[in-house]
């Protein structure tokens, strides 16, 4: 009944549910291996779950499915209203990043749906990883709506609800073995095709070693550095990165000092030397470039950590390919 | 030099807070706290400057340069010559 009302307020008004299919699951999977990551998305606008009356939380969120579907799925048995921003299909953290989920996004949704029509009290639940796009007090005075910001989390939201006071744990983002998980298989991905190209190089540079060392040092940094990112020691990624990528180094060079005993000493050192210069380097690049899927780096402390070791990385990088293009060809 | 997170660039200004709680919400990384009727920097090397906390705070007593802690965005804005490097995953 109290649908009925507000469809007839508000005709525009989309109906979703907090259950997700097997078609939403299916979606989740290809957003994680990273298949068309720009066109998983929902149309921006109103909508309402559940049976909401005009008294209904509005639950703020960006038109990401991983996003819309994280909140939708942690209101079942609630009822609410949906405000999707055209976020572009960014998720709310990156959108907020670039401002996409931002005030202005709101303020324009909200005279579009005609919000006001539709509820009668005058606040907005925000994510609270949307605060980097949005200021609360612009908000309020540009469309009446005050902003509260809820959890990080939408699963907390049920606990909110009951108080409207979030947590400081609900305050605090994450970032646990499962979320990092979650991203390997689109991290792999991105390397799949170096990975490719360096091991057939590298196979007729160095035999199949070579091509093998390849393969370790680029999936030490996409895959292992990820899980083993909170245990690797020191803060910078580049030196996890560089600590991780020795270790990975290591068989390789002992296979090089000891599994050719007809070789000449410097030979045998050379090739060696070669797998623990130019390893590393790689796993550490690869770390690096991780800073941005975490959780907790700052600009000016990529920048800083960028200045010093990105350097290294291109000198011992280039002298391991040397050696291992000298060897190549000195046999 | 294995922490280059020791430094940013938050500055809060406790004289023009007016201790309405926002930065302590809006912060994942709780780098406020509330003391009596005033914010104070609670644990400011946890700050990742994703700009939150200046961009909720009437008062005008935050300062911090936001933007990406992404090298990956940084190197491809160096190598496409782009100023400001944004996120640009998808």
């Amino acid at each position: 009944m109290n649908q009925l009302v507000s469809l007839a307020v508000n005709p525009k008004i989309l109906v979703t549910s907090a259950r997700l299919t097997r078609a939403d699951r299916w979606d989740h999977f290809l957003v994680r291996i990273g298949h068309k990551r720009g066109e998983h998305r929902v149309a921006p606008g109103l909508y309402a779950i559940g049976n909401p009356s005009p008294e209904s939380p509005v639950f703020v969120t960006a038109n990401y499915t991983l996003s819309f579907d994280a909140l939708r799925s942690s209101l079942a048995g609630i009822d609410a209203h949906i405000l999707a921003l055209d976020t572009r299909g960014i998720n709310v953290w990156c959108a907020a990043g670039k401002g996409t989920f931002g005030t202005d996004e709101i303020v324009l949704r909200v005279h579009q749906t005609q919000l006001k029509e539709v509820v009668t009290h005058r606040t907005l639940i925000l994510p609270q990883l949307g605060a980097p796009g949005v200021a609360a007090h612009q908000v309020k005075k540009r469309t009446g709506f005050r902003v509260e910001y809820g959890p990080v989390r939408a699963a907390d939201l049920p606990e909110y609800l009951k108080t409207r006071e979030a947590t400081p744990a609900m305050r605090r983002v994450r970032f646990r073995l499962g979320d990092r998980m979650m991203l390997l298989p689109v991290e792999v991905r991105n390397y799949l095709l170096p990975m490719l190209v360096a091991a057939v190089i590298l196979y007729f540079l160095g035999g199949w070693i070579s091509a093998l060392a390849a393969i370790a040092c680029l999936l030490a940094g996409s895959a292992l550095f990820p899980v083993l990112l909170p245990w690797l020691p020191t803060r910078n990624f580049s030196t996890k990165g560089f600590l991780l990528g020795g270790v990975i180094a290591l068989p390789f060079a002992l296979s090089a000092l000891l599994g050719h005993p007809d070789w000449p000493w410097w030979r045998q050192a050379g090739q060696a030397l070669e797998f623990l210069l130019a390893m590393p380097a790689v796993t550490a690049f690869v770390a690096i470039n991780f800073t941005g899927a975490s959780t907790f780096t700052s600009r000016t402390g990529v920048r800083r950590e960028m200045f010093a070791y990105i350097p290294l990385m291109a000198v011992t990088f280039a002298s391991g390919a040397l050696l291992a293009i000298v060897f190549a060809f000195v046999r | 030099m294995f922490n280059a997170y020791e430094q940013n660039t938050l500055t809060f200004n406790a004289a023009l807070c007016t201790g309405c709680g926002m930065c302590v919400a809006v912060c994942p990384h709780a780098v406020f706290a509330m003391n009596g009727r005033k914010a104070v920097l609670s644990s400011p090397q946890a700050c990742m400057e994703c700009g939150a906390c200046q961009m909720n705070c009437i008062a005008g007593a935050i300062r911090v340069e936001s933007g990406v802690g992404c090298a990956a965005a940084m190197i491809h804005a160096a190598l496409t010559g782009r100023k400001e490097p944004t996120c640009g995953c998808a």
